[in-house]
Parts: C-alpha cells; structure tokens; sequence
C-alpha cells in the first residue's frame, strides 16, 4: 500500500517537473486588451511570438469592464488600456507597478460621413443639415472628450450641444455613423484607416490633448521576464509600423 | 452627495418609456395574442416563434437589427423623414419602438395563455345570446383573460424597466431623453462614480421587488375572485 | 304543418366524426320536439348547426325565417339567429353576477315584444335569491336555472337544449324537470330538446324525432312513436315502452293511491297531486308489462288490463318477442301498450294477431300533466 502511495507520489512529481520546465522554455504573457485595440493587438501578438519564444493570450473587453476585472484578481500579465486613467489608477491602487507604464500608441481622431464628398474639412459642421452629431461618451472614452476639445477650439460646441448623440464606446459611435442614423460623427482614425468609403476629416492632434493608450505591468504577472519582453517590444519599430496602418501614431 | 436632480431625470425617463411602451404593448399584443389563441393556421407557430425570438436573442442582436431599421434606410428612417428627421434612432420614439419589439413576447405570452384558457363555450354562449364577435371579444373574452393582462402589463413595464443591451446601441445616451436609468447606472460604474451607481442600483433592485411581489399578490387575488 | 311560418323546416348533411349524416324533419313552432338516439347518432351536431355553432351543410327556416339556405347563399351568423341554447352544462359567465348573466342576451335582443319580462323569468325559475350572488356559488341546479333563464331572456323565437339534465344530480334533475313543465306551460316558444334518455322525452316531449347513425328513422307525436316496434335499435331494448293519457277519477288517501281511467279500465298509481277530471301523462315500460290469457287471480299485481294482441314482432336471434297489445272496450279512445315477452310464452299462451289477453302492469310511471 505505502510503495502504491509513494509510486503516485513519484509519478505527480516528475509531471509537475516536466510542466514547470515547459514554462520556463516558453512563457506565455497573457494581456488584457482594450477592445478597440484588438486587430493591431493581434498583428503584434503575433510579430512578438515569431520574434521570441513567447506566447500572448489576449483578453479583450471595455477598458473599464478590464480593469474592475484586474481589480478583482483577474490572472493577467498586461494590461493594454485605452486610456491613462486606468493604468495610472492601477498602479495608485497597487495593482501595477509604477516604474513600466508608459503610452504605447496614441489615438487619432476622425471626422467622419459615410456620405462620400460630404466631409472635406471642419466647415461640414457649419452646415444646417447636419442633424446629429456622434460622439464617444467624453465621460467614459477619451475619443469623446477628445472631440468635445475639438468641438470647442472650433468654436462649434455651442451649435452641437443640444444634437449630441453619445456612443457608450468609440465602437458604437462609429455604428452609429455607419448605419447612417447620424449623419457625421467623430469617430477614430483606426476604424476607418481599412478602406475609402465616405468621406473623412483626419483631425489634427494640435486641436485635442493626446488621446494616450497606457501601458502598464500588473504586479500579479506570473513571468515578469515575458512580460517585460511582450512590453519592450511595444516600443519596436515593428510595432510602430504596425500602429501606422491601424491610424495610430506611436507612444513616447 | 449625489445631485438627486442629476439622478432623478435618467428615473423619470425611465418611468415614462415603461408606460408608453406598455401602453402600445397591450394595443399591440391583444390582437396578435387573440389570433394566436383563436386561429387554426397551420403556420400560427411560426408567427408565435417570431414573436418569442426576443427571449432567446441578445440585446445586442436586436438592437443592432433595429438600428439599421430605424435608420435611413429602413422604414424608421421613413416616418422619421416625415418628422423632418433623418432616423428615429436616439429618439424617444425609437426607444419605444425597440422596447415594444424586446418586451413583445413577455405581454403577448400571458395574454395568449389566458385567451386560451377561456375555450370555445363562453364564446359560443355569447354568440347564442346575440353577441357579436366584436361584442363577444370586449364583454366576455377581455373580462375572462384580465389576469392574463395583468400579468402581461406588469412584465411589460418591468421589463422595459430593466432593459439596458438594446437601448444602449440605439439611444445615443441623450441626458432627458434617451439616457434611461440601466444606461445612466452603466455610465456611473463606469466612471467610478460609485455613490450615485449605488443609489440607483438600488432602487431598481427595491422596485423589482416590489413588482414581482406585487404581481405575485394580486395574481392571487383575482385567482381568488375565479375559479 | 304545412305552413312555412308555422314550422321549424330542417335538412342537414355532412360528414361527422366518421360517419355520413343526412337529417332532415320538420317540428312545429310550438311546444317541445325531442331529437332522440343513442349518443354517435348526430344529435348534438344537428343541434349545433340549427344555432349556427358548427357548420353543416343543408337549409334551416324558422317560422318562415330561412337561417341557412345553402341554394340561395343564406347562412345567418349565430349571434343573429333567435336562438335561446341550453348547454349541457350551465356555462355561466364567471365574471358576471347572476343578475349579468340573465341580462346578457336581454341586452342585445331585438326588444320587440318580449314573451317574458325579467320579473316573471325570474320568478318561474326561482331566481329571485340569487340575483346579486357571483355564479361560482350556485349548486348545479341553480346554475341551469339561471341558464334557462338567460336563454329565456334573450326573447328567442327558438329553444334550443342540448341535455340540459345530463351534468346534473337526481335532486337537481328533479327541480329542472319540473321547471321546464312550468315552463311549456307558460310559454308559447318552441323548443328542440336533445336527449338520449327516453324516460326523459317521455315526460317532456310532445312530438320526436328519432336518429340512428346520422339519420331521423322516425317523426311525429311522441306516443306512437314509442308504440313502434321497429325502433328497438334506436330506442333500445332496455327502455322501450309507451306513453299514455289518463284521467283521474279519484284519491285513495289511506292507500296513498289515486286511481285513474285509461280508456274506460281502472288503473291505480301511487298518488299524484292532480285534480279529479285532470288528465296525466303515464309511461308503462315493455319489460314491466306481463301477458295472461285468461283473468289472473291471487296476484299482487293490481293493474290488469284486458285488451287484445295488435302486432307481435320476434327476433329469432333472441329470446324475446315484441308485441303490442290495445286496451280497451271499443267506446273510449283505444290505448296501446308494448309488452315483452320471452318467444317460448307466446307459443305455449298461444298469441297470435286478434288474440284476446290480460295485461299485468307492475310499474306505471306518472310522468306528467
């Protein structure tokens, strides 16, 4: 019965040798991702993993759907927000650690129709037939708030106030002008960099404060080394390439 | 301190879509849950499976379907152009519209149920005693079949309280006028606004409550009034 | 009869559940017509049509009123037939007090010249108690009155009652029974009543109409319909007998007997409360009836009647023969009665047709005025 017991003993114990030995030849990062970040997530997941070992699992959700999740003990590595607030927060709340966050891409803001000709430039929005215009909710999405600091340098904010229509997420506010039920909207540079339909309005980043994407290193990260890597190489000039086809320009 | 008048427009919002939307709900169940009851078509479970796909599908699904329909190029996009509008999205039309389409199985189901229930004799009965089939429906149908209404109403207006997927992609959060209290509730959680979140919360988890207690009361009561 | 305004004219056919029916028969546009036969037989569904409930094909007219004409395109909806129906069971609206319910079809009815006020409908059926009392409180009884009353009420040129005694006790059987003898009496409506019990029509009935699978094998006053032999299928064996009308000539108070006078022969029953010089309703079943052929003494059987064998029918397939005997001496009106006997006994008695017999009488059923 005893040598039965020690045989199991044995056997479990060379199993979780072996596990172990495989984690360490190549880790897995796993990375909470904002979701409007999703596609270029995975084109640099996978630049990352032919470039190292590694591998990236991806979780993607709401930047605030994330982070009440990190908070909970969620088991990720990274965490890839669509804003600084988060991050930032994460790292007051001991949640991240302080010395490897920084903006990994910043966002740029579109004004778009899906009319083609309609947009040329800012004077569509002196237009009377413009009906509603959507935004990103600036209480929750930095693309909203982004847009209300247009708004006002344009001197237009006054003319929209009351015809906003506020997209929960920077997604929903491009549905909206997608589907026609808003006639223009500001919407991200991302969603529209793929193809020429309708007609857009690139808006200057002089006009809005960055609209940073952070970066930060959760301090429950199992394997800090890959972690670190999977970070490191957000900096690469791979990276910044790729951030250029999705409409974004690089952090720093 | 949360500003109660900041908290109280996103309830009141909701109290009135709740009560139009319910109102249009009856108009618009009887018929379909009489024709329901009452018709012999072989494919009336197709028509009931259509009316029932709001329990199975999510929000989301019917809200973006509805969106295209309420757009531009859908017939809500149509009648809003009569108004002078470009859609009735991010309107409150719109919203009662979408509610009346989510909610539409939770009213038109009791409704059916209790038509069914009557059976065929107090309807012959009626008919026997000069009543016609309009006179008959008001007089002996709709009488027999009120706690079937009741039931439909209160799950109408519960419902269309707690319906948070569908009006999110079809609202446009427009503070007086789409933006209901799940959204407004949505909107403070998520920027950690937690006090008025909580305050709000609440009182739905309270008035719920409430509801289905009243219901389950009532139901009683009027069981006890019949047999 | 031969005038269309004044009889009920009906011919209906169509498939049902399985079998062909094709009915036709005419009922007067007064008293009670009984639509007999076995349950199957179309009864229900005749009735059915003539209110318009269920479709079959065929014509119905009413006191010259054409309800449904197939040929001319006529079929009148049922809420506009002048029909008062009596459903089996009660079918009280639940929702409405008794007073609602009487008042339902009285509400929507043409207001002409009501046969009835809502007073005296309420006082015939006994309602007066009850009116302000919700249906679900009401016996079984009480609840067929107040359905009688409500098909009264809705001023019907047509009564039209489907069993309306099978959903119910003795007791309450008892009380409706004597109802509607109140209220054939006191009404001039007609009325179509469907029954399978033929103890029923026999107290009931004035004339009858006899289905068997989907057809009417017979028609006419309900007396010498009964009298026939050759309806054995559809009356059934067990209940066949006669209906006959007798005049009281006097009570036996210490007997507890009243002694009658059917066609010119003393007969006794246990005592009635009706008036010497009033006529009765009795009903002598074939199997109650024994034959003799000479004068029977020290018996216990009081009633025996002299009279002489009409018709005999026997089924070689059974024991039994049918035979039909007629009473009395020539002066008065002629009575007939049906009495079965084994086929053996009317070999060995030696009946043939002219065949002078005793009739031994054990049970007479009084069963009416």
């Amino acid at each position: 019965m005893n040598i039965l017991i020690g045989l199991v003993r044995g056997a479990a114990l060379s199993l979780a040798l072996v596990a172990a030995a495989t984690v360490t030849a190549a880790a897995e990062v796993r990375v909470a991702v904002a979701a409007n970040f999703a596609d270029p997530a995975k084109e640099i997941g996978a630049a990352f993993e032919t470039a190292t070992e590694h591998r990236v699992v991806f979780s993607f959700a709401s930047t605030g759907q994330l982070f009440i999740q990190i908070a909970a003990g969620a088991p990720f590595d990274v965490f890839l927000a669509a804003d600084r607030e988060r991050p930032a927060r994460a790292v007051a709340d001991g949640l991240g650690d302080p010395d490897h966050r920084f903006t990994y891409a910043r966002g740029r803001l579109a004004l778009f129709s899906r009319e083609p000709g309609l947009v040329t430039g800012p004077d569509v929005l002196e237009r009377d037939d413009i009906g509603r215009l959507a935004i990103a909710n600036p209480q929750t999405a930095p693309y909203g708030a982004a847009a209300i600091q247009v708004l006002v340098g344009l001197g237009q904010f006054d003319r929209y106030e009351d015809r906003l229509v506020r997209g929960t997420s920077i997604a929903q506010t491009y549905q909206f002008v997608a589907t026609g039920n808003a006639r223009l909207g500001f919407v991200a540079v991302s969603q529209i960099a793929g193809n020429d339909d309708g007609s857009r309005w690139p808006v200057p980043e002089s006009l809005h404060d960055p609209i940073a994407q952070d970066a930060v290193l959760l301090s429950a990260a199992a394997d800090r080394e890959a972690a670190l890597s999977f970070l490191d190489f957000l900096k690469d000039p791979r990276t910044a390439a790729i951030l250029a086809t999705y409409g974004y320009a690089p952090g720093g | 301190m949360p500003d109660l008048a900041e908290l109280w427009s996103p309830v009141r919002l909701t109290l009135i879509l709740a009560t139009v939307t319910t109102l249009v709900l009856l108009v618009v169940s009887t018929p379909i849950a009489w024709w329901l009851a009452r018709s012999s078509a072989r494919w009336k479970e197709a028509v009931a499976a259509v009316v029932a796909l709001p329990l199975v599908l999510p929000p989301t699904v019917l809200g973006f379907y509805l969106l295209i329909l309420l757009g531009p190029e859908g017939p809500g996009g149509w009648l809003a152009a009569l108004g002078g509008a470009r859609s009735l999205a991010f309107t409150f039309t719109g919203l009662v519209i979408g509610s009346v389409v989510y909610s539409l199985p939770f009213v038109v189901q009791p409704i059916r149920n209790a038509f069914e229930a009557i059976g065929d004799r107090p309807l012959e009965v009626a008919a026997t005693l000069r009543a016609g089939p309009w006179d008959t429906f008001w007089t002996v149908a709709v009488p027999l079949a009120r706690r079937g209404f009741l039931t439909g109403a209160v799950l109408g207006f519960a419902h269309t309280m707690g319906e948070f997927g569908m009006i999110l992609m079809i609202g446009g959060n427009i503070p007086g006028e789409t933006r209901v209290l799940s959204i407004a509730i949505y909107d403070y959680v998520e920027t950690l606004r937690w006090a008025e979140a909580h305050v709000l919360a609440g009182g739905m988890v309270v008035f719920a409550f409430a509801v289905i207690l009243a219901m389950l009361v009532l139901e009683k009561r009027i069981g006890r009034a019949r047999p | 009869m031969s005038n269309a305004a004044d009889i009920i004219d009906a011919r209906f056919a169509g498939t049902v559940g399985g079998f062909a029916l094709d009915i036709g028969f005419t009922a007067p546009m007064r008293g009670i017509t009984a639509l007999f036969g076995p349950s199957g037989s179309g009864k229900t569904t005749v009735l059915r049509a003539m209110a318009g409930l269920s479709r079959l094909s065929g014509r119905l007219t009413v006191g010259g009123e054409a309800w449904q004409d197939d040929g001319a395109g006529i079929l009148l909806p049922p809420h506009r037939r002048a029909v008062g129906y009596v459903f089996q069971e009660a079918s009280l609206f639940p929702h409405l007090s008794v007073r609602g319910n009487l008042l339902f079809g009285a509400r929507r009815s043409a207001k002409q010249a009501p046969a009835i006020g809502f007073d005296e409908a309420v006082a015939l059926l006994g309602l007066e108690s009850l009116l302000e009392r919700g249906s679900e409180s009401l016996s079984g009884g009480e609840r067929q009155r107040v359905a009688i009353g409500r098909a009264l009420l809705s001023e019907p040129r047509l009564l039209l009652m489907d069993e309306p005694l099978s959903a119910l006790d003795e007791a309450s059987r008892a009380d409706i029974l004597a109802t509607f003898e109140r209220l054939h009496d006191a009404l001039p409506i007609p009325a179509i009543y469907v029954s399978h019990d033929l103890a029923e029509v026999a107290r009931l009935a004035d004339r009858m109409v006899v289905l068997s699978k989907g057809r009417a094998v017979a028609e006419g006053p309900v007396a010498p319909i009964m009298e026939r032999l050759d309806l054995e299928p559809s009356t059934g064996r067990f209940e066949a007998g006669v209906v006959l009308t007798a005049t009281v000539i006097e009570h036996d108070p210490s007997y507890q007997l009243t002694r009658l006078d059917l066609a010119g022969q003393p007969v006794s029953i246990p005592r009635v409360e009706v008036g010497a010089g009033e006529r009765v309703r009795l009903r002598i079943r074939a199997r109650d009836v024994a034959l003799a052929n000479r004068p029977v003494e020290g018996i216990s059987i009081r009633n025996r009647l002299a009279g002489r064998v009409v018709e005999i029918v026997s089924t070689a397939s059974t024991p039994y023969a049918e035979t039909l005997i007629e009473i009395g001496d020539g002066t008065d009106p002629v009575a007939r009665l049906r009495a079965r006997v084994t086929r053996e006994a009317v070999d060995d008695l030696g009946l043939e047709i002219g065949a002078r017999v005793f009739a031994l009488v054990k049970t007479i059923s009084f069963d009416g005025r």
